[in-house]
């Protein structure tokens, strides 16, 4: 927890960094007033180096040098979320990791991923063929709603044809009714 | 009672020859018979030819395995026969009554030069009497082949019905390396778990595969494009064509009665849909519409309606539509999941997936009373598939960690299993009648 309040402190500034970049495209009249967005770059600048001050150099280097959909901090590097028995709703911690990424994709137009709907191995094939596909798509729907677009999004359902794990129990189950998000292009 | 056939003898040929193919035999184990079969006496047959000609199998032993198999039958041991009659002048059928058999099969095997004849004769030892007899031409090669179709005839002269003991089954297996791949591959083997053939191989997987009325065929969906498509291929010369492949969901495919026409599944509208594709024309006609999943066609013996699964009323339970009128009807409810029928031969009844206690077990429901009948006792089996003689489902279940196929008698009387020696099989598909070899 400590650890990702941290992020959020420095999420805020480079979130702030993004939307400055954008308004200034954006806007008509930048050349009016450039001053405001030279201050609020300069403002979360000031609040950065507190925290920088704190953070400690081995974490430092693995929040800022890697891609952040690599960050092992980032709820972004969570590509996988679980779904309850013959069902495709999203559950409270699936929503948080999905937001993640529908924030990244917003962000980077170009990015593509692809869904990949499973299921766990009861029941019959074809069935949770279909059962897949409805919890990828219950996913990407959540996606878009939360800024992705449908161009950026691919969805394969693999039913119970490629579990996560290999056992026959409830644990081994529960891993295997998944969705999961590949990148394919960052 | 447990018999054990082993092929031992055949799996290590096949090891000699190609260890992909040992890897793909199965092991056939009987885990439960009948009370009560009918005690028969399948003699050595015996053997006429030139030195080298002999014949390649041991016909009375492959007839003596089917009718064994199949429940009915309990077969007299090789060491307490008191003699090896080749033909009915040969058979004191007192020596036969003492040991309590009541059915007699002799024969031989005679060389002719160019190809084998294979003659036999069943006898009703308390009456004396012959009940059938044939004489038929056989080679090397399809000397299996002659002596299934001999066990079927006794089949059908015993218990009334013909045998499927010269059929097929179609499955999927697939083995894991420690390394993370996977091999997948659809086999074709006879109905006894022999001389099992790769139809296709892949690195990615393959589903349901269903045979064309003729036997010639198989519909099956692979993903070897990275999306699931549906293709239909000529088991004897693997030629093959792609015939769906849209955006989305392409499974489940079932050829209808004629041959012509195959019912399929397509998410292409955003949820799964079942549609008839005209084969020749590739013309496509919706059947579902409707925000479930609808999956898993099968077609009524008549071609007039299909029973599909479909979660329409919140849990998967099969329906049946009338392609005239699409007029949809439910047909289970009792429990809370049944899935993906298979028809009788006869139309009269289906055996599907059905949830009870939080196991999946194969059962049997009667069309006309809606009667249930659950047949196994385990708890991952799927995949039933009716034998062309309606006496036995094949299904595919899971046994010490691995998948196995497995068949029950309808009246869940006769259990035996099929297992691979290295890797999972599973989707069973017993093959039609086909008439020919």
């Amino acid at each position: 927890m400590k650890v990702s309040n941290k992020l959020l402190l420095m999420a805020v500034p480079m979130a702030f960094l993004a939307a400055c970049g954008t308004t200034k495209t954006m806007q008509s009249e930048p050349m009016v007033e450039p001053e405001p967005v030279e201050q609020q770059v300069e403002a979360p600048v000031a609040v950065e180096q507190p925290v920088v001050a704190v953070v400690t150099p081995v974490e430092m280097d693995a929040g800022f040098n890697g891609h952040p959909l690599d960050d092992p901090d980032s709820l972004l590097s969570q590509r996988v979320v679980y779904f309850d028995f013959d069902k495709s709703d999203i559950s409270d911690q699936a929503r948080e990791i999905i937001a993640a990424h529908a924030g990244y994709l917003g962000d980077h137009p170009s990015a593509r991923i692809t869904l990949e709907g499973h299921a766990d191995e009861r029941g019959s094939r074809e069935y949770n063929m279909g059962l897949g596909e409805r919890r990828a798509n219950a996913v990407r729907q959540f996606l878009m709603l939360q800024g992705a677009a449908a161009r950026q999004i691919e969805v394969i359902s693999y039913g119970e044809e490629r579990p996560a794990a290999f056992g026959h129990d409830e644990a081994s189950w529960a891993l295997n009714r998944r969705a999961e998000i590949l990148y394919k292009n960052r | 009672m447990k018999y054990k056939l082993s092929s031992i003898f055949v799996a290590g040929l096949l090891w000699l020859s190609n260890i992909g193919l040992a890897q793909a035999a199965l092991t056939i184990e009987i885990t439960q018979g009948v009370e009560g079969a009918l005690p028969i006496a399948i003699v050595p047959f015996g053997w006429q030819g030139s030195p080298g000609s002999q014949p390649p199998v041991d016909v009375a032993a492959i007839i003596s395995a089917d009718l064994q198999r199949s429940g009915r039958f309990k077969a007299l041991p090789l060491a307490d026969m008191l003699a090896s009659p080749h033909e009915g002048s040969e058979i004191n059928f007192r020596d036969w009554r003492l040991l309590n058999v009541e059915s007699l099969v002799v024969g031989r095997v005679i060389w002719s030069g160019s190809s084998y004849i294979v003659q036999f004769q069943l006898f009703d030892v308390f009456r004396s009497s012959s009940l059938i007899g044939y004489s038929i031409r056989s080679t090397a090669g399809g000397m299996r082949l002659t002596a299934h179709q001999i066990s079927d005839l006794i089949y059908e002269k015993m218990i009334g019905v013909p045998g499927a003991f010269s059929t097929r089954i179609a499955y999927v297996t697939e083995i894991r390396s420690t390394a993370g791949t996977h091999q997948y591959s659809l086999q074709v083997a006879d109905a006894d778990g022999y001389n099992p053939q790769p139809v296709l191989n892949s690195s990615r997987p393959l589903m349901s595969p269903s045979w064309s009325p003729d036997g010639k065929r198989l519909a099956y969906v692979s993903f070897e494009s990275n999306r699931p498509a549906i293709y239909l291929q000529e088991v004897d010369t693997g030629v093959r064509e792609m015939v769906s492949s849209f955006t989305g969901l392409n499974g489940a495919p079932a050829w209808s009665p004629s041959g012509k026409q195959l019912a399929l599944v397509l998410s292409r509208t955003g949820n799964p849909e079942l549609y008839i594709m005209d084969i020749e024309q590739r013309s496509l006609r919706q059947i579902t519409r409707n925000y479930a999943i609808d999956t898993e066609p099968v077609w009524y013996p008549d071609g007039s309606a299909l029973i599909f699964t479909s979660d329409r009323g919140g849990t998967p339970q099969l329906y049946k539509v009338t392609l005239a009128n699409s007029k949809t009807k439910r047909l289970t409810f009792e429990g809370r999941y049944n899935s993906r029928a298979s028809f009788a031969p006869d139309g009269n009844s289906i055996a599907f997936v059905h949830e009870e206690d939080g196991a999946f077990r194969i059962a049997l429901m009667d069309l006309a009373t809606g009667g249930l009948q659950v047949l196994t006792d385990s708890r991952l089996d799927e995949s039933p598939s009716f034998a062309p003689n309606g006496s036995m489902v094949i299904y595919a279940t899971e046994n010490k960690g691995k998948g196995v196929l497995s068949a029950v008698s309808v009246d869940g009387r006769v259990k035996q299993r099929l297992a691979l020696q290295v890797g999972d099989a599973r989707e069973p598909a017993w093959s039609p009648y086909t008439g020919s070899q």
